[in-house]
């Protein structure tokens, strides 16, 4: 007995591996994970397919390429005009980054700090562009637009993108709004400042976080955003997308390398987005747009 | 309180509205709300009464050619035959992962992030890759050859099959996050407490959380539907734009761009609407069976 006081005190079994569960338990474990891999492994030939035939010099009924060669790249950024498709897609989305902020984040506050009558349908309003296909409000935009001779150049495509961007500021912001304790304001208001001066000196370093969050979700949104952009641009206001689309409808003319080549430039644009954008934000946040909608 | 004679009329009324909560602050919901009625409400209802003008024939002309013709009332048939078993297939599938997945462990943070990659690919490129990937030279077939599964390579692209997994490849990451957005919200404890109350595995999920999860799957359902239902660029791309993948969306666009018949145009994007519509209301009605509550989850 007295020999045995030196051993370690009897701790409660071993919770750290409780906590992480196993996932060598059960066969029905084995074929989620299966499931999940070979989900991974398509989507990896899919992306790594482009990648590949990116650089391949030739590449017809092999495994791999004949070469390796990066003169698709040059060829696709001469062919397609790149760099002016790419100042017009940084344009358009600095753009609607910027007036969906603007009109959507004073509207949020209003949303989360103020009840009203009418405020359920004002947010249903808001919340149809976000659940409506784009096409279906896309052409009928479209129509309109050209009728007033807004689209075929970027203001049109402007104005389109912002159809869905301003509703999603509001849905992504109106939690962020409703976490800040309202008594802040209040003594902000004791002390003597008027509302712009309550949004711009006290709200607005509040809402940095949530304004990030969603300023970089409204970019990979308008980045990605193809059907809007495709019914109102014009030929010199195409993004990035636009243009990609209109390459490979068109395959035949141009090789298929170069095509792949500007998919490539989409993509590593795109997930430098996505980088940045896992920085701030839930990977859940970025789908989760109508979670916040009101339970029924 | 001003008490100057003039002014008290004015400043009753404001009282007024401002105990109901109206006062001067609601301004700040004007400029979204004029964005939305000039570029969508107004948008939407000039499509709706263009749609009963069309350049020839009576006000409903425009819809009655629509199904008069089976080669345009058939696009409704062919994008529910693509879109509802991709929006099912995207949900179900999320279900038994997300569940395996709900708790913590290692690299979670990292599946979570590879599945937000093909939310962010957009369908253009999923299509470049599928056409690259699935093809009859594509790697997909050189495995089935060179593993003797086939003898011939498989048909894959320019058709049904091409766009169906492109909606699942840009539908099922998107339906996984969400429906494990929704399990991460019910509290763990309930099931616990089934536990301790002698439920094995299988009751456990059917009799708990199947039924609170429920709910948040027909959201998933209707958001995933959605986006499989507008499928436009990858129907173009990796199906066959002229016979079994020419969707609804494809049919408008032609109207519009090709043919020039604004009217028409916009009677078949109100008919795809109206389409999308019955399917969301016939989800949510049959949502609104189960109950609806508090999970008491951490949210």
């Amino acid at each position: 007995m007295a020999t045995t006081t030196h051993a370690p005190p009897a701790r409660p079994p071993a919770t750290t591996t409780d906590r992480r569960r196993r996932i060598a338990a059960r066969p029905a474990a084995w074929v989620v994970w299966g499931v999940v891999i070979f989900f991974f492994l398509n989507l990896l030939g899919v992306v790594a397919s482009v990648l590949v035939s990116s650089f391949g010099r030739r590449w017809f009924d092999t495994w791999l390429p004949d070469g390796y060669t990066t003169s698709w790249y040059a060829r696709a950024w001469d062919e397609f005009a790149l760099l002016q498709v790419i100042v017009v897609t940084l344009e358009v989305s600095v753009l609607v980054v910027g007036l969906s902020l603007v009109i959507g984040v004073p509207a949020a506050y209003a949303l989360a700090r103020r009840s009203f009558p009418g405020k359920r349908l004002i947010f249903l309003v808001f919340l149809l562009p976000i659940l409506m296909p784009p096409i279906t409000y896309g052409i009928p935009l479209a129509t309109v637009l050209y009728k007033f001779g807004l689209a075929g150049h970027m203001s049109g495509v402007v104005l389109a993108n912002l159809v869905p961007s301003v509703p999603f500021v509001i849905l992504t912001m109106t939690p962020f709004i409703e976490q800040i304790d309202p008594r802040i304001e209040s003594a902000a208001r004791m002390c003597g400042a008027g509302l712009r001066t309550v949004f711009l000196r006290v709200l607005t370093p509040l809402l940095v976080p949530g304004i990030l969050a969603s300023a970089i979700l409204v970019l990979v949104r308008t980045v990605g955003m193809f059907e809007l952009t495709f019914l109102t641009a014009g030929p010199d206001s195409q993004t990035l997308v636009v243009a990609l689309y209109y390459s490979m409808s068109a395959s035949g003319i141009r090789a298929q390398q170069s095509v792949d080549a500007m998919a490539v430039i989409y993509t590593s644009m795109m997930l430098v987005l996505l980088v940045v954008a896992l920085r701030y934000v839930n990977p859940t946040q970025l789908v989760a747009q109508v979670k916040d909608e009101p339970e029924h | 309180m001003s008490g100057a004679g003039p002014g008290r009329p004015l400043a009753h009324w404001r009282h007024r509205l401002a105990e109901r909560g109206v006062d001067r602050q609601l301004w700040l919901l004007v400029p979204a709300l004029v964005f939305v009625i000039a570029l969508f409400l107004y948008p939407f209802f000039y499509g709706l009464t263009l749609s009963f003008q069309p350049t020839r024939g009576g006000p409903f002309s425009d819809y009655a050619r629509f199904f008069s013709d089976s080669y345009e009332r058939g696009t409704i048939w062919i994008t529910l035959r693509i879109a509802l078993p991709a929006a099912l297939l995207n949900v179900l599938a999320a279900v038994p992962i997300a569940y395996r997945m709900r708790g913590r462990f290692r690299g979670k943070r990292l599946v979570t992030t590879l599945l937000v990659v093909p939310i962010t690919l957009g369908t253009v490129l999923t299509a470049q890759g599928l056409l690259n990937f699935l093809g009859p030279t594509g790697w997909f077939n050189r495995i089935l050859l060179a593993s003797n599964l086939v003898d011939e390579p498989v048909r894959l692209t320019h058709n049904y099959w091409g766009v169906f997994f492109s909606l699942v490849i840009t539908g099922f990451p998107f339906a996984f996050l969400l429906v494990l957005s929704y399990l991460s919200g019910i509290d763990p404890t309930l099931e616990r407490a089934a536990a301790t109350l002698g439920a094995d595995w299988r009751r456990r999920f059917t009799r708990i959380t199947l039924p609170l999860l429920m709910p948040g799957l027909a959201t998933t359902f209707c958001l995933t539907f959605v986006l499989a239902f507008s499928v436009f660029p990858s129907a173009v791309l990796v199906g066959n734009p002229a016979g079994e993948t020419r969707v609804i969306s494809l049919a408008a666009y032609q109207a519009a761009y090709e043919q020039y018949d604004y009217p028409y145009a916009s009677a078949i994007a109100m008919i795809m609407g109206f389409v999308e519509l019955v399917i969301i209301a016939v989800v949510l009605a049959a949502r609104s069976r189960f109950y609806t509550g508090s999970t008491g989850g951490k949210g």
